[in-house]
Parts: structure tokens; sequence; C-alpha cells
């Protein structure tokens, strides 16, 4: 087992990586192609905005070499959303500089795209704290049998709750709480925040060998 | 459905939780990690920690305890007090902090929010507010350097034009603290929170006066918020984390069990 977490230098790793800790698993963080290339397990977090992120992933060269990835790849959240063909979060809230109506080109490894939330009934956003989730039985969701667990979400991105969806969750409208293509897998979703549901996740995503 | 949260905010002064009454006398209840643990184990679904060191203090304050926090807890936390700059809350969010909930420093220099947003994401971003009611002017007028008892007094700022400036800047939630309420436990500020929630478009979360089961119910039930904070409840055992989780199923709240 070599776990590596990617080092994007916009997200928040302390908490992914103390959460694999607890686990008994010592995680590399790393940038470097050749130490990513070369993980058994790849896990992708994110924290801040799409454009942040995927214009990070270019500057530190990875977009190929995640795309080229065979080993288990697990994405959180905005990890999660950079794995599919696009998002709709293309600019910062506060900048001005609007560019146009084209979504953000991610990463396209999962054949499905992230929108923004829909309004409705004056639900705050963005959609945060526990909520109870749908799952499929997909390896990631090994041993929950028939519960619905609840897990800890902070976003207002989702992608929708139809191709490659493996668990389903519902805030202002139906949303995909994971998906997966292949040996690629998001949660939208902080499994490193979510009790002992997350855990379970984590450690199911470290059993998975592709 | 989403649940409604239930948050253990634990006052933190050099590295050790403590107890006060007025932000005076101070009582040390233990070391942090292990209470952190405790309450997590127990099923709160997040926590907040007021460093009270920090906010009235100039000197810098040793925030390592922050990763020590998030070494062995598995659900979210927020971290309060004396976060001035982009660069102090930087820091406590690569120790492993899920946000930073900032008071006084927004008040004096409201771009600061802004400038967090735009760093670190809306997400991470909790805006704080002490809201006094006003008897003689019929207002609830915001406070600021609450922490501080030479410094704190009132803003200009009335509350709910307060809580749509934080909002247009960005701010991801709000702990609305209702310090009519605050340390006498006889129930959260329902009316207040009401009218907050009507036109609050970010999760809200009520913060002072819990004293008893039924005042989560309420709070609610009548005033529809995202969470509600309390300290002094859980800290002296008054109300049993399991009980109170219970008491809002029953009641038929929807909360994580």
């Amino acid at each position: 087992m070599k776990l590596v977490i990617v080092n994007t230098g916009v997200a928040n790793l302390a908490s992914v990586n103390f959460a694999f800790k607890r686990l008994g698993v010592e995680a590399v963080v790393s940038a470097d192609p050749d130490i990513i290339r070369s993980a058994s397990h790849v896990v992708l977090p994110g924290v801040g905005t799409a454009s942040a992120a995927m214009r990070s992933l270019t500057e530190l060269q990875l977009i190929d070499v995640l795309r080229e990835l065979t080993q288990p790849v697990l994405g959180i959240c905005l990890g999660m959303q950079m794995l599919t063909n696009s998002s709709s979060e293309q600019y910062s809230q506060q900048s001005s500089n609007h560019m146009g109506d084209a979504p953000l080109p991610c990463l396209g490894v999962i054949d499905t795209q992230v929108e923004r939330l829909q309004n409705k009934d004056n639900l705050p956003l963005p959609h945060m704290g526990w909520n109870a989730t749908e799952v499929t039985d997909h390896p990631l969701f090994k041993g929950f049998a028939s519960e619905q667990p609840y897990f800890y979400y902070v976003h207002t991105y989702a992608a929708p709750a139809e191709r490659h969806c493996i668990a389903r969750c519902e805030y202002t409208q139906p949303f995909a709480a994971a998906i997966a293509q292949g040996n690629f897998m998001g949660v939208q979703f902080h499994p490193e925040r979510s009790g002992d549901a997350g855990a379970r996740v984590l450690q199911n995503f470290l059993e998975i060998t592709c | 459905m989403l649940a409604k949260r239930i948050i253990p905010c634990l006052d933190v002064r050099d590295g050790l939780v403590v107890k006060g009454v007025q932000f005076r006398n101070h009582e040390i209840i233990g070391d942090i990690v292990p209470l952190a643990k405790r309450y997590a184990a127990e099923g709160a679904d997040e926590l907040v920690f007021y460093d009270i060191t920090a906010s009235s203090d100039e000197r810098v304050v040793d925030k390592s305890w922050v990763a020590r926090v998030a070494e062995v807890i598995n659900i979210p936390f927020a971290v309060a007090g004396g976060i001035k700059s982009v660069d102090q809350a930087r820091e406590i969010l690569s120790m492993g902090a899920d946000k930073i909930s900032i008071n006084t420093p927004a008040l004096r220099d409201p771009d600061l929010i802004n400038r967090m947003v735009d760093e670190f994401g809306q997400q991470c971003i909790v805006i704080g507010i002490d809201s006094f009611y006003n008897e003689t002017s019929g207002h609830y007028e915001v406070h600021q350097f609450t922490g501080d008892e030479k410094r704190s007094g009132k803003t200009a700022w009335h509350t709910s034009d307060w809580v749509q400036e934080v909002i247009s800047r960005g701010a991801g939630e709000i702990v609305l603290n209702c310090m009519n309420q605050d340390g006498v436990r006889q129930g959260y500020d329902v009316a207040q929170l009401k009218a907050i929630r009507e036109q609050c478009s970010v999760p809200l979360i009520a913060s002072g006066g819990a004293g008893a089961l039924e005042h989560f119910v309420d709070v609610f039930h009548q005033a529809n918020v995202d969470g509600a904070l309390a300290a002094s409840v859980f800290h002296k055992g008054i109300i049993d984390m399991d009980e109170l989780k219970a008491s809002l199923a029953d009641n038929g709240i929807i909360i994580r069990r």
C-alpha cells in the first residue's frame, strides 16, 4: 500500500492526512508526477474554487498525469468535481471578470458535469451540514447495508444524480453524493469529517484494487 | 434531509479549556484534546473553539493545539477568536481547522471578509455577530470586542444591516450570539433569530441562552435555524447529548443519531 495525497497547493490537506493516519496509514503528500504514478492509491482533495484548483493542476503539470492514472483514485469534494468533464463554477464570486457562459473544463475522467445547486424554498446555500445519503453497493460503500448514513457536506455546486452516480443525496434538488467511472471515484461529502461513517468510506477505498 | 446541527463551544486559553463568568475568573476545565474527543464521540455535529487568549491580547498566540485537535477528531470544527488577517487564517486552516470564525476584526475592516472568501472559499468563512437588544432604542445593535470588557461596546450597525453586509461580502455562515440571553440559560432569542432567519440566505447558527432541552426544540421549530450552539449546558453536564438528540427526534426535528 502506497497512498499519495495530491498536493494541489490550494487545498487544506491536514484533515485528509490525519483521517488516514487514524486508519493507521501514512500517506505521502506530493505533487511529483513520478511519486503520484507509483502510488497504489491516489487521493485528490480540494477546498476552494474549481478555477483556482484547475489553474494549480495546470501549473504543476498534473493534468495528464492524473488523467492517465490506472490505480484507484478518490476525489474529495472539489477534488471530485475536478474529475468530471466541466464545472460551471468558472469564476470567483468576488471578482468581476466574468468569462462568459462556457463552463470550466476539468479532468474529464468521469463523464458527468458539475453545476450550481438550484435555489429553492429559500433554503440557505452553501449546503452545509450532515445529510442522509442513499448509497449503492459500489465497493466504496461496502458494509452500509440498507442504512442511510449521514455524511458531512459543504458545497454549492454538485453533479446530477444521473450518469455514474453511486450515492445520492438531496438538498434543493437530488444530486450525486458520489460518482465513479472505472478506477476514478469521487465523493461530494467530506469523509475525513464524517465521523465513523466517513472513516468506513476511506477504509473501503484503501481496500479497492484495480 | 439535512440534519440540524448541535454545536458545543469550548473556550480555550493557552491551550486549555476554561470556563468563566462574564469573561472573568476563569477556571480550567481540562486539556483540550480529550474534551474535543469526548464531545465528538458523544455525537456533537461540529465543535467551535473560541480562543479567548487571542481576543483580548495583542501577543502572538500559540495555536499548535489546532493541529492536535484536527488529528484526533473526525467531525468538523471551527476556530474563533483573534483571527485578524488572511495569514493567520491560512495558518489555522492549514493545521486542519475546517472553518474560521471572525467577529470584531470584520467590523473593524469589513473588506477582510472579501479577502478571506477569495483566498479560502466561502465555505470556511463564518461571521460571528454579537447582537444586543437595546430597550431604549428598540433596536438590535451589533457590539464589538465583547471578549474584552475594557474595550467592548456597541457599533453603529443594526444587526439586520450587518447581516446583509456580511452576506454580500461572501460570508458562508453566520453565528448570531444574542447577548441579552447569553449565560442566563433562559432560552434562545427566538424572536430575533426568526427575524434574521427570514433575511439570511446562508446557514444561520443560534447562540446564547440554551439552558434546557426544550430551548433547542423551540429554536429549531420556531426560528428554523440550521444549528444551535451552546457551551455551559454541555460542560456542566446539564444536558446530555444523547438525550438531547432523542428529544429533538421525538419532536420531529431531523437530527443525526
